[in-house]
Parts: C-alpha cells; structure tokens; sequence
C-alpha cells in the first residue's frame, strides 16, 4: 500500500474565539495502534469528531486512504471505512445486544439474515457472545463499552477511533481491554485510542501522540515520549519519568 | 408469551373481526367498530414514523386529508374510480410528506412535532379558501349507484366493515415488514441514539423521510375510505390538529413501536368516546378534547409504554429476546 491510510493536516478547529484545535498534523498507518494523550480540554475528542465527520474543520485537511474526507457527514466516513466510539456510550437501549450489533454489521451487508450472521461473529469477537440476546441497557458499563467496539467493528472499518474505552473500568477490566484492542490491530484494523489509563494504553501502542491546549506536542515512541520532558511537565507527571532521565 | 400463544390470540381477534358485523347487526355498533378500525389503521400507519423513528407527529391529518381530497376530486371532476383515487391519494400523501419533512426533519424532539402541527393548520388554511376544492363547506360526494367498483355502499356498512379490516391488515403487514428490515433497525437505531446511527453509516435524512412516506401514504389511503364512508369531506373533519392527536394518542395509548400497540389503543379510546357520547351527550364540541387530553396526561405519568407495555409488564418473565418491534418502550 502506498501512502498512510490516514493523514491529517494542519487541522484547526476553533468554536467562536476558542481554538479547540490548532494545526494538529500526524498519520496513521495500516495496522498501526496510534495513542492519543494529553490533559483534559487538550482537545482530543473535538479531533475525534473532526475525524469522524461531526465536526466540520475550520481549516485543514483529512485523508482517509488518500481521500479528502474533512467536512464530509459522518454517515459518509463511515461508508469509507472509519468507526468510531463514543466518551459516553451510545447504544441503542431499546434493542438487543445482537441488534445494536446488527445495526452495524447492516452498512457492509444489507440483507438482514447475512447481516445477523456477522453481527454474530463480531460478537465471538469480543466475548459479548453469551449476552447477544439480552436488553443492550442491563449490560455493565464496561460491557456497554465492549458493546459499542463490537458495534463499530460490525462496519468492517480499516480505521478504528477508540475515545476512552478503558475509563472507568476496574484493572482486570483494562486487560481485558487491552487483549482485545491487540486482537483488533490484528486483524489488520488500525485503531486511535484517546486513553486517559497510561497502563492500557503504553504498552499497546506503536505510536503516541500528546495534545496540549489544541497543539500536538509530541509524536513519536512510547518510549521516547516517556521521556520527553515537554510531555511529562505537560500531562505524565513524575510517576512516568523513565529511570535515569 | 410464546409463539403459540401469540397465533392464536390473533387468529381469535381476526376471527372477531370478521364475525363481528355478521353477529352483531346494530348499525351505532357497527359503525363504532368500522370507525374502530379505521382509527386502528392511521395510528399503525402513524406509528412507522412516530414509532419505530421517534419521530412524533401532530400532522397526521393532512396526510389524511390529501388522500380523502384527491380520491374525491379524481372521481367527482374526472369519473375515476376511488381505488385508483386510494392509491394516487397515498402517493400524492407519500410525495407531500417528503417536501414537509424535509424541512421539519431539521428540527428534533418537541420542535419537530410542533412544526407538524404547524402543516396541518396551514393546509387547513388553504384548503378553506380554495374554491375549487370545496372550501370550508367541503365537497359531497355524489351518490351513484352501490357496488364495489364505484367504492359506495348505500345499503349496507358490511362492505366498508371488510375494507377496513382489509387495509388495517395491508397497514399491519407493511408495517411487520418494515420492522423486520433494514430500513426498521435503522429507524429504532435513529430514534435511540442519532450520532450513533450516523457513525455506523446512517443518513438520518434518508431513512427518516422513507419512514414518513411510508406512514402519509397508508393514512393517506385512510382518508379515502372515510371519504367514500361519509360521502362528505370538509377541512374541519379531515385536517384538523384533534384527529392528529386522535392519530398520534391512539398509537401511544396502546404503546408506541409495537406491532398491535395502536390497534389496542384504538379499542380502548372508541370505548371510552362512545361511552362519553352516551353519557354526555351527542358530538358536544370539545368533549373528545377533553378526553384526549386527560388520557395522554395519565399515560405519560403512569404507563409510558402503553397498554402494550402493561401487558407485557403482567406477564410471567418469558424469553428476554424480544421480537423486533414488539417490544415496549
């Protein structure tokens, strides 16, 4: 494959005279589990809504496998092969787990019973099988969280945006978390992971990128952002100051 | 409830249905259950968009009112027959509703019903001052002879008894379908979580304005059999905000997205307004208001999800796994 399957450019968003974005620039590769940190307000859900076609970019550009997609309505993006989570989930409380699932296996396959089928699969998937036929409201919230991955994998993306699916959830949770976002980037999905939990998210990550007040600040290793003393005044705190630096 | 269970209470209510008019031969009880029926109808037609899509509309009656007009004008200016008048109505309904809804779809939640309202009241307006269209006195429609081509039954309600049934289960069918497609899952995907529905490749505009087409043409088709029914047509009957709330009440009195939901709640609303008509006293202005008003305030406070959901609440646990759009909400 030539070329990043995502490549975002200068991307600005501002509401009125707030800049929630300023000339953020970074790729994404096919495959690759790209990290996105930085303190509250820094701006990385307004990037994920940019993204992901709910925003509309005060300026900039954003291709998706060589595509100019920035602007576009979300239900087109989608078509192209990104899917997205929500910080606060969205299921579809008056369907089944199957259902919710269904509804995004329906975008690739539109006849209903295929579409079942691979709603199915997605759910083996993510383990959320045992629970396809209960109401999606009495899942628990990681389970609701579970639900909306499986949700988005159902339409087949190649380009995944995670936002905070590991927040809130109890440590065996976060591994189980992790399992199955390396399982997804196994399947040859690329994934974005806005993450708060430095543990879920450093050791899976190929890449890391670090917002502060609209800006990248940083793009590069987990290892080298560690120790980029930029990032650690910024966000990671001294807990994260790599030994000797 | 099993499947079983479920087979045969329809079957029994069908039977009913049809027997009814056969068994029972007073003409204010017939005419109460054609009227039954034929409000049963609207709302299964009402609840595809104000149900499965969440979208409530107060505007009903003017998809209504398109299909009783233009089945009258074609039959009463060009000789057409009413049926091909039911269907042209319902496509014209289906045509009219996309240009209104486009629009209205912009607005959501309260805002949306309220611009329906809006519709209604307008061509209200419109039709009261144009002419042609009978104005605010209507059209009578001339009585030729009975018989089923020309869609007039002079002696008997049997006939319009049987049509009714026959489109109230078209309404059903179209609307069991619907539940069970594509389009059905992203109407319930929209009406839950919008933003979600479009990150999984919904358009909102789309599929929300296949779901009013769909639900203006069956009223639409409504509309012509209440003309030919009354043989009259006039504005104040046919495009008024009271019988969109009937519409829209009748499908949340029985529990809105379910299958039977609005065909319950028109049993039970004819019910109570025959009852209110005996005890008060012929078509006393307002008193259906009154009615109306009073019941949408108790199933708001006290049964959301209808006479469905209070089913469906009584029930031993059955299997958790509802079937598409027979779950109350």
């Amino acid at each position: 494959m030539s070329g990043p399957l995502l490549a975002v450019e200068k991307l600005t968003k501002r509401f009125g005279g707030l800049t929630a974005n300023e000339d953020v620039s970074f790729t994404v590769r096919e495959g690759e589990i790209v990290g996105l940190i930085g303190p509250n307000g820094a701006g990385k859900t307004t990037v994920f809504n940019s993204l992901a076609g709910f925003f509309a970019p005060s300026a900039g550009s954003i291709r998706l496998r060589g595509e100019e997609i920035a602007g576009r309505p979300p239900e087109a993006i989608a078509g192209r092969g990104l899917a997205r989570t929500f910080q606060i989930v969205r299921i579809f409380k008056g369907m089944t787990v199957l259902e919710n699932v269904l509804v995004g296996a329906l975008l690739r396959h539109r006849a209903v019973p295929d579409a079942l089928s691979r709603a199915r699969e997605a759910l083996r998937f993510t383990g959320l099988d045992g629970r396809a036929d209960e109401p999606a409201g009495r899942l628990t919230v990681a389970e609701q969280k579970r639900l909306e991955v499986t949700r988005a994998l159902a339409t087949e993306p190649r380009l995944l945006l995670l936002d905070e699916v590991m927040a809130g959830l109890t440590a065996a949770e976060v591994q189980e978390a992790v399992e199955m976002v390396r399982r997804i980037q196994a399947r040859g999905i690329a994934c974005v992971v806005v993450e708060h939990v430095m543990e879920g998210i450093m050791p899976i990550a190929d890449r890391m990128l670090v917002l502060e007040r609209g800006r990248l600040i940083a793009d590069g290793p987990p290892r080298a952002i560690a120790h980029d003393p930029a990032v650690i005044a910024a966000y990671l705190g001294e807990e994260y100051r790599a030994p000797g630096a | 409830m099993s499947r079983y269970a479920r087979a045969w209470i329809l079957l029994a209510a069908l039977a009913a249905a049809a027997l009814f008019p056969l068994v029972v031969t007073r003409p204010t009880w017939q005419n109460a259950v054609i009227l039954m029926l034929m409000t049963a109808q609207l709302g299964v037609a009402w609840n595809i968009l104000g149900g499965y899509a969440g979208q409530v509309s107060l505007g009903h009656a003017a998809f209504f009112g398109v299909g009783a007009y233009v089945s009258s004008l074609l039959s009463m200016k060009l000789g057409i027959s009413p049926w091909f008048g039911m269907l042209a109505g319902g496509l014209t309904a289906s045509a009219f509703s996309a240009v209104v809804g486009w629009p209205c779809f912009r607005l959501k939640g309260h805002y949306f019903a309220m611009a329906t309202i809006a519709v209604v009241e307008i061509v209200q307006a419109t039709v009261n001052g144009w002419e042609a269209l009978g104005g605010a006195v209507g059209l009578y429609l001339p009585l030729t002879e009975t018989g089923f081509a020309g869609f007039v039954f002079n002696r008997s309600k049997l006939p319009y008894h049987y049509i009714a049934l026959g489109l109230l289960l078209l309404t059903l069918t179209v609307n069991w379908l619907v539940a069970r497609s594509r389009t059905g899952y992203y109407l319930r995907a929209i009406k839950d979580e919008p933003d979600a529905a479009r990150s999984l490749g919904i358009s909102l505009t789309r599929y929300k304005l296949q779901a009013i087409a769909l639900s203006s043409g069956l009223a639409a088709m409504g509309g012509t059999l209440y003309a030919q029914k009354e043989l009259f047509v006039d504005p104040g009957s046919t495009l008024s905000t009271s019988l969109s709330i009937k519409i829209a009440l009748v499908a949340i009195l029985g529990g809105v997205g379910t299958l039977f939901g609005p065909v319950l709640g028109a049993a039970a609303l004819t019910a109570i307004e025959e009852t209110s008509r005996i005890l008060f006293g012929g078509t006393g202005r307002g008193t259906d208001l009154v009615v109306y008003g009073l019941l949408i305030v108790l199933i708001a406070v006290y049964q959301p999800a209808g006479i469905m959901g209070w089913i469906a609440g009584r029930l031993p646990s059955s299997s958790p796994r509802a079937e598409p759009g027979e779950e109350g909400r």
